[in-house]
This record gives structure tokens, sequence and C-alpha cells, in this order.
């Protein structure tokens, strides 16, 4: 367990030093600085006023942004490290290849984790100074939902970092997984259906097996928990969950789909050549 | 002590260890070259336990592989290339240090002996450091510990010659209960250094060969030289020998490790025709 610790410290410390923390930290927190200027806490959408309407705002852009962030930048540095030598060196000492690949998760997912959910605790921060309501039921789902997309998308990074073998690789792999994700969205596979080349279950199943639209429903249906905006769709979702039970199924899903990428990630891993 | 048996490494199509049997014991000071591609790094690297190969390799009949932490907590690395690490030195060591159940004082302490003053540089980033700085940390690191098996790819090559006049010394400190692999592209970096030479080709040993084992790693050349005219590149490359001008810039005089003799012999060719008289004597330790 001190392995662990250590290396996940040694993640963290080189992750506060790196170019792309900087920028990622910089991007969420001038989100939120962005979101307060234009005064979104005083615009009213669908009945959302104050510090709902930011929140709902905010999480919508992370889910635009931090999928594709976490993937590049994860592959970018581990693929990298490997390339430049710093595997051959750091696994030259006696670290074991489960303290040392595990410990580099719990490191990266604290620098990846932190900003987003830091600058949505400093919107709350404001608005509690500033005397408006916070809802918290909101704040709390939001962000467990932001911590199982942190952690989702850092297990199909170091999957995909385990993969490649050089960073170009990696990079191509995870921009391809990001426009795949992308492409099976709702819009398109509705546009299929239409078509009629693949059935509405099939289409659903596909939806729901996509970390991205599993998020983007979740985070709607906080604001219409009949799912309207999703048409026939949501009768299937919400027959089979129910609201309660979609809450929770997009939380465990995509947690299990990132700890399930980054097991097989371990597993080729330590099964193949380290540098 | 450490063992290659019939190890095997193909990279996709191009077989770059081919059947590598090789006995390594206790004491022995081991010289692996070999050119560009030959198979040097893949073979350490093999022996480190970092790549997966067919055949055998054991140390103290341990596995690297499987047995990782055991086994690398008795050996010591330094890369040829230092890895661009953007961790500060201090964690470094302290990092380090943790693995490998040591007291970060050491390390520091072996730093400072090669003439690095870790205290200025605890907080500034490895990446950051100078070549030298980066070599003697690396070297420190290796080194300050109870390594039995120290694997070293050409580790002076960026040192002054003061602080290689230190790390031979350092290795001579440990040399009857320390087994040393030492990678080069050269022999003449390294001959002095080793008491066996591997000789590495297309990944197969060609050459396995004993060496005289006359140079004392701690060994000192007391030097004299007399040249016909004040030169100043000569005076300046002397200087970085620590080398003391007698009178004029015409006799100087200075130490030598033994170990280095090679590379000053190098150095000197380069100005033979002005010098008038040469000596080296083996002085007391």
């Amino acid at each position: 367990m001190n392995q662990l610790w250590l290396t996940a410290k040694l993640d963290i410390v080189e992750s506060l030093r790196a170019r792309w923390f900087q920028i990622y930290t910089l991007v969420f927190g001038g989100i939120v600085a962005l979101l307060f200027v234009f005064g979104l806490t005083e615009s009213r959408v669908l009945g959302f006023i104050g510090l709902s309407r930011l929140l709902v705002t905010y999480i919508q852009l992370t889910m635009a942004i931090l999928p594709i962030f976490v993937l590049i930048t994860t592959v970018r540095s581990v693929a990298g490290d490997r390339e430049a030598g710093v595997f051959e060196y750091l696994l030259s000492l006696p670290v074991s290849l489960s303290a040392w690949f595990w410990g580099k998760i719990v490191g990266r997912y604290i620098v990846v984790f932190a900003p987003v959910f830091l600058a949505m605790l400093a919107a709350v921060g404001w608005a509690t100074l500033r005397d408006i309501e916070v809802p918290w039921g909101m704040f709390g789902y939001y962000t467990a939902l932001l911590a199982v997309m942190a952690a989702c998308f850092l297990g199909i990074g170091m999957l995909i970092s385990a993969l490649a073998r050089s960073t170009d690789m990696a990079q191509g792999a995870a921009f391809l997984v990001w426009l795949v994700f992308l492409l099976f969205l709702d819009l398109i596979l509705l546009g299929v259906m239409i078509q009629g080349k693949v059935s509405p279950q099939v289409a659903i199943l596909v939806a729901l097996a996509n970390p991205l639209q599993v998020f983007r429903t979740a985070a709607l249906a906080l604001f219409d928990p009949q799912l309207i905006v999703l048409g026939p769709s949501a009768y299937v979702i919400l027959d089979l969950f129910g609201v309660a039970g979609y809450k929770v199924f997009a939380l465990v899903y995509p947690a299990f789909l990132g700890i399930l990428s980054a097991t097989a990630g371990y597993l080729l891993f330590r099964r193949g050549d380290l540098p | 002590m450490i063992r290659f048996q019939n190890v095997a490494k193909t990279f996709r199509r191009a077989r770059v260890l081919d059947g590598i049997n090789l006995e390594i014991g206790l004491g022995e000071r081991v010289a692996l070259i070999g050119s560009n591609g030959a198979g040097k790094t893949t073979l350490i690297r093999c022996l480190l336990g970092e790549y997966t190969h067919d055949g055998e390799v054991a140390i103290d009949g341990l596995d690297p592989r499987t047995n990782r932490t055991t086994v690398l907590g008795n050996i010591g690395f330094v890369p040829q290339l230092p890895p661009p690490l953007k961790m500060p030195v201090g964690q470094l060591i302290d990092f380090s240090a943790s693995l490998c159940g040591t007291d970060p004082q050491h390390i520091k302490g072996i730093a400072q002996r090669l003439g690095l003053d870790v205290d200025a540089v605890l907080s500034r980033q490895f990446v950051r450091l100078s070549g030298g700085m980066k070599q003697k940390l690396l070297i420190a690191v290796a080194l300050g510990r109870d390594a039995t098996v120290l694997v070293m790819d050409e580790p002076a090559a960026n040192l002054d010659p003061e602080a290689r006049k230190i790390f031979f010394e350092l290795l001579a400190e440990r040399q009857h209960n320390t087994t040393m692999i030492i990678s080069s592209h050269r022999l003449n970096e390294v001959s002095t250094l080793v008491n066996r030479v591997v000789e590495l080709d297309l990944g197969k040993v060609v050459l396995d060969d004993k060496v005289a084992d006359d140079v004392s790693l701690a060994g000192i050349l007391a030097c004299r030289i007399v040249v016909k005219r004040a030169e100043p590149a000569f005076a300046k490359a002397l200087g970085a020998w620590n080398f003391v001008d007698q009178g004029d810039g015409l006799v100087w005089e200075g130490t030598v490790s033994g170990p280095d003799r090679l590379r000053f012999h190098g150095m000197v060719a380069r100005y033979i025709a002005l010098i008038s008289d040469i000596s080296l004597n083996e002085a007391a330790n």
C-alpha cells in the first residue's frame, strides 16, 4: 500500500507541473468564472434560475470537454513517459507492477477530478456568499456524476495506454474512441432508427451502453425527470429502470466500465513489455 | 549469481536477442559492449525484468519478472539517457529511498561526494538539471543503497574528471561484494573499469573474455607534463583535469584516476605535438 501511495504522490507532483494540467484547470475554473461573469445565475431557462441554472450549464459543458480531455491527457502522458524512458528508469526501482499501475490511476484520478470539483465547489461558495440558494441534492448528484465520468474515461485511457506502443498511436486511438462515443449519441441513433436500419431496442441498448449518452441522459433527468426531450426512448428507459433506478444506473454502469477497462489495462500491462 | 540461459527476444519479426547464455559471478565487473542494435539495452531490460522473453534470467536463482521487488531491491541501475522527470530532486531521492528501504541522507551523501550540491537543487525539477548533475544524481540513487548488482549504461559519459575520479573510488569501495555490468558502445570507454568483456553482435555473444585486472579502481597516477610552448587550449583542457601550472604554462602537474588513464591519454594525444616530456607514475592511495 505504501508503494501505491508513493506512486500516486509521484504522479500527482508530475501532473501538477505539466502544462496540460495548467490548461485543464484553467478551462474548468474559467468556465465557472465565465458563467458567473455572464450573469447566468440571473437568467431563467426551463424554470431554472440561480445556482441550479449554472450547475446545469456547467455539467453540460463538462460532459463535452472532460471525456476527451481525460482521454488525451492520460494516453499522452502515460505513452509519452514510456517513450521518453521514464518507465525504463522508474520501473527499475523495486516497485510492484500493481502498485505502479494502480498508484498511477489513483494519482491521476485525484488530479483529473480535483479541478472539476473545485470549480463547482467555488461556484457553491460564491453563491453562498451572495445568498443564492444552493440546490444541494443537485450539487451532490452532479458531483457523483462527474466523479464517475472521470473514473470511466480514466479507466478507458489507461487501457488504451496499455495497448498502444507509441504516443501517436495512443492519441489516435483515444480520439477514435471518443469519436465513436460521440457518433452513437441519441440523435444519430434516432436517425438510424428512422431509416429503419436498426430496431429501436438495439438502438436504445447501444445508447445505454454509451457512457457519454448515459451521463447526458442522467444530467437531463435532473431537470426533466420524465425525459420528455428524449421522445419515445424515454418510455423504454423509464420502464426499464424508473427515475431513481436510472440515476443509480448512471453512476454504477460507467464506474463499472471504467474499473473494467482499467483492470484489462493492468492485465495487459503486467503481461507485456514495460518500457 | 546472474544467469542468462538461452535468452531470446523478438520484436515483431526482428530477433534482437538470439539465445544468450551467460553466467556472471559475484565481484565480476563486466563490460557489455557492441554497436547500436547489438542487443545491449534489450539484455539489460530483460535483466531488470522489464521485457518478457524466451529462456531464463535469474539473479540469485530468482526471476526478476516474478520477484520484482526482491530482485530489484538488490540492483542499482544507471541509464544512459536520464529520464525527463518533472518531479523535484528531493522527491526523486525520497521516492527512491522509500522504495529501496534506504536513508535519503545516504543518497544525498554520495551525490555530495560526486560534487553535486544537493541542498541547492532539492526543489528544482530533475529535468531542469544539467546533464552532469542528472548523471551524478542517478549514480547517487544507484549507489546509495545496498545493491549487490550494479547495471550502468555509460555511467561516466557526462561526468567531469574530478567526479569520475570519485565515481571510480565509489565503485572501488564495493567491488568485492558487488557485481557490475557496464554497458558501452566502445570498449576503450570502460576497459579500465572491468575484468571481463562480453561483446554482443546481432543479439549473440561474439566475445566473452577475461581481461587483465591490473588497474585498481581506486588507483591514482601522478602526472607531469612539459610542453614546448604555452598553449591556451591545452591549458584549458588540463585545467578541466585539475592540473596545476608550475611555471608560465610550460610545466603542468596533477593526478589522474587509474581507470581514467585511457581517457586522459586520449585528451593528451590531441596536443601531442606540443609535448616535450610526459610522465605517469602510480601514486600511493
